[in-house]
């Protein structure tokens, strides 16, 4: 018998890697956990992107749940994920502030005016320095950040609603819930 | 109308290869002569009709023929002709079919020249190659149709990569498909000889050039592409181990391995299970390849676009065809006799050593490759896998496997007496060591002991053939009877072996002395300023614009100085192509045999000032040089004489060399 068995050893090896292969086809090889999630949102302070007069801070993310979005006109992905961003403000459960990352001012404004604005407020990060600090390496990205501050999860890519539904949405309610 | 014509004809190629798969094989079990005989013409129709579908493609490329859809993301207006020609296989859908064409020519070349085969066998052989091509043109059908149509159609195409406007990356793929898909030939006859219980000598001969004809071809796609990527990338690396180029280096060793193991099993009919094991395991690396590429597993700088369910359609085919074959091994090799005994130091026992070697570094790359895969289904985490790691594996084993390259030639099959051998090799070792230590010691320049290794490696490959070449002249009674053998059988073999083994040690010292030697720097430059590097003065006179047929380009002026003689003017630019505006360096190279003088142009920093990466790279075109000596050696092989013999006999037994040419390396 074992004179047989050892003929189905390279049958046994293919089949592991088969198993292997087929749990890869479900995972993103390109999913990288960010080092910021569970510490302390990186400090900026940037001029409006409405309003360059007026700033936008760190400070006005703490004390709720908030979530930052970093997006820029040229990127073809934060086109198709902003139904998406609009879906969720329309909730109402959450605050949605944007970091607009290298773009043009005046692009992005008319890309609110034309496609609607999530957004509660949107910082302009025209050289993209605040986005280097958050870790960005491509829009779009988003963070959910807690009452204190505290970065709880990065989702990199365009936002999906099945991503909303199961990942976004129950986060923020745990987090809500949480003094 | 013609888009559609080419789908048409590719369905109608599914057809025959379905009739192919189907009626020879059973026609060859329960012996039905008319079912056999459908064999080659059903090849033929299944070449006739893949063919006629890819003339499509490539016509709707040359036409702009935008309405279809893969035309319209790949092709251009403005592309000159030859990569509109390339174009065709520079995404998915379009390297696929070349994938299925390059198959179907396989196999018309398979019904070709077996001629002197039993027909029954050659149809067995043709119904498997069927097989793997009903996987391929359903997967191209059903998931990635290259003659999809698009609305409303675009005015003009979406350009095709600018990484591959290249005439490399044009050959590159075509050339690495002939390798990939050439395996399949040999993986059929294993399949065909497993299905038959018949593992024998012949089988071995007929397999034997098959497979010496695609490892060449793999060895060429392997080198271009490595050529490639130092030219076109702009930083001088000729290898990344990403896990594409691991898909195409691991199927490389399996077949190195099997061709090997072949020699013994042809000459000594032993190793037989082990062999036709190694067919197998080559072909389905080749298509575990083709799996990682596309299905968006892995992350690699050359992946295809991802798509999961193109990612299934693969795995289960891989199931299909991998599984099943192993399985019927599973069920076959049992009863497959042994072959003839060997004593513990002999030919077969150095080329078992080979072969155990080439598929422990294989296996350590697989491993390598996936361990992120791994690492992330396991839960453990993300990993990456890179170079130092890859790097001391190969450091690790390399030598070993050259301790055996020096000696296999010179051993006599069955029984070697150690003292004699080791008399022959005395002078070999004794150069090897020497130079090595030299090399190593910081007597002409600063020691470095890699470079030691490398040089003891090399003289020991180079000095262990050139004892071969003496034992082969004493035998044929000097260099007319050398010249007279020349074509005669097993020359080809032997001479070819000699060549590829030459190739590795080119292959060792271009490789060491670049990684260890190599100097480069990353500079700011002004028009008119001057650098050292590697004793060479570098004279950066400015960039200026310059415009290219579907491109504009900033190109550089570099003159390069050694002892104030001019020796080269270098013309590095970046590109910015009109369509896909990605920014590209054309990097400026003086080539040369010892050193490679390499300056690519880096970022405009206003003012007329430049950064520039100015690099002195030493043997580097050793490491091609020593590929392409080893895919002539894998030419001349399988050109040998006895590959054309008449009908061979299957029954005939494996006959040892006569004892006179006992000793001479003929595998």
């Amino acid at each position: 018998m074992t004179r047989y068995l050892r003929y189905l050893v390279p049958l046994a090896v293919f089949m592991v890697l088969v198993a292997f292969l087929y749990r890869g086809l479900s995972l993103d090889p390109k999913r990288v956990p960010s080092p910021l999630v569970g510490k302390p949102m990186p400090e900026f302070s940037l001029p409006r992107l409405k309003d360059p007069a007026a700033t936008l801070s760190n400070s006005d993310l703490m004390g709720k749940v908030s979530i930052l979005n970093i997006w820029a006109t040229w990127c073809v992905s934060c086109r198709a994920e902003h139904e998406v961003l609009l879906l969720l403000a329309k909730t109402g459960k959450v605050d949605i502030y944007g970091l607009n990352y290298k773009d043009e001012r005046d692009k992005a404004q008319q890309w609110l005016a034309q496609l609607g604005d999530p957004y509660v407020a949107n910082a302009f990060d025209a050289d993209g320095r605040v986005g280097i600090d958050w870790g960005v390496y491509g829009a779009p990205e988003t963070f959910i950040t807690d009452r204190q501050g505290i970065i709880r999860h990065k989702h990199i890519g365009p936002l999906t609603v099945d991503a909303l539904n199961n990942e976004i949405l129950p986060l923020i309610a745990e987090l809500q819930s949480t003094p | 109308m013609t888009p559609e014509l080419g789908n048409f004809a590719l369905i109608l190629g599914l057809c025959m290869s379905l009739v192919l798969s189907i009626f020879p094989l059973i026609g060859s079990i329960n012996n039905t002569p008319g079912w056999v005989a459908l064999a080659k013409p059903a090849a033929f129709g299944q070449l006739f009709f893949v063919a006629i579908s890819f003339a499509v493609l490539v016509a709707a490329f040359i036409n702009n023929d935008f309405s279809v859809l893969y035309v319209a993301q790949n092709g251009n207006t403005q592309l000159p002709l030859l990569y509109k020609i390339s174009a065709v296989w520079g995404a998915h859908e379009g390297s696929l079919l070349l994938w299925a064409l390059i198959l179907s020519s396989w196999t018309v070349a398979v019904a070709l020249f077996s001629r002197a085969l039993p027909p029954e066998i050659v149809a067995r052989v043709l119904s498997v190659m069927g097989m793997v091509s009903i996987g391929f043109m359903s997967f191209l059908l059903f998931t990635s149709n290259p003659f999809d149509r698009v609305f409303p159609v675009p005015f003009e195409g979406g350009d095709l990569n600018p990484l591959l406007q290249d005439f490399g990356l044009a050959v590159h793929p075509p050339m690495l498909y002939m390798g990939y898909v050439g395996l399949s030939v040999a993986f059929s006859f294993a399949i065909a000889a497993l299905i038959g219980g018949k593992l024998d000598a012949a089988w071995a001969r007929w397999s034997r050039p098959w497979t010496m004809i695609a490892w060449v071809f793999l060895t060429i796609g392997i080198t271009l592409g490595s050529w490639w990527a130092y030219y076109e990338l702009g930083w001088g690396g000729w290898w990344f181990w990403d896990p594409v180029e691991n898909a195409s280096f691991m199927p490389w060793l399996a077949a190195t391995a099997l061709m090997h193991s072949l020699a013994v099993t042809e000459k000594r009919g032993a190793f037989k299970r082990w062999t036709v094991l190694l067919a197998l395991t080559a072909f389905s690396l080749s298509l575990l390849g083709t799996f990682l590429v596309r299905s968006g597993v892995l992350t690699s700088v050359h992946s295809f676009a991802a798509d999961p369910a193109r990612g299934l359609f693969i795995l289960v085919f891989l199931c299909i065809v991998i599984g099943g074959s192993l399985a019927l091994y599973a069920w076959r090799a049992p009863n497959v006799s042994s072959g003839g005994g060997f004593d513990l130091l002999s030919r077969e026992t150095l080329l078992l050593g080979n072969n155990l070697l080439l598929v422990v570094i294989t296996a350590f790359i697989l491993l390598g490759t996936l361990a992120p895969l791994i690492y992330d289904a396991m839960g453990w985490g993300k990993i990456s896998v890179g170079f130092p790691w890859f790097t001391a594996m190969f450091v690790i084993f390399t030598p070993f496997l050259v301790i055996i390259m020096g000696i296999g030639p010179l051993a006599r099959w069955k029984k070697q007496d150690p003292a004699d051998i080791a008399r022959q090799l005395r002078i070999a070792l004794l150069l090897s060591v020497a130079a090595g230590v030299v090399m190593a010691l910081p007597l002409f320049h600063e020691g470095n002991i890699w470079a030691g290794l490398a040089v003891m490696l090399s003289v020991w490959i180079v000095s262990s053939l050139v004892l071969s070449l003496r034992q082969r002249y004493r035998y044929r009674k000097g260099i007319a009877g050398m010249l007279r053998d020349l074509g005669s059988r097993g020359s080809g073999s032997y001479y070819g072996m000699v060549i590829a083994h030459l190739g590795v040690a080119f292959f060792i010292i271009g490789v060491t002395f670049v990684t260890q030697f190599d100097v480069e720097q990353d500079i700011r430059m002004s028009p008119g300023q001057t650098a050292e590097l590697g004793g060479h003065t570098f004279r950066f006179d400015g960039a200026k614009v310059v415009q290219g047929p579907n491109y504009r380009a900033d190109r550089g002026t570099i003159h390069v100085f050694k002892d104030d003689k001019e020796i080269a003017v270098l013309h590095p630019e970046k590109r910015t192509y009109t369509v896909q505006t990605k920014p590209m360096t054309e990097a400026g190279i003086d080539p040369g045999f010892t050193r490679d003088i390499y300056v690519s142009l880096g970022e405009a920093l206003g003012g007329g000032d430049w950064s520039l990466r100015l690099y002195y790279k030493p043997f580097v075109r050793w490491i091609w040089l020593g590929g392409i000596l080893i895919a002539i050696g894998g030419l001349l092989a399988a050109s040998d004489k006895r590959y054309r013999m008449a009908r061979v006999s299957s029954t005939a037994p494996a006959q040892a060399t006569p004892k006179r040419f006992a000793t001479e390396a003929r595998s």
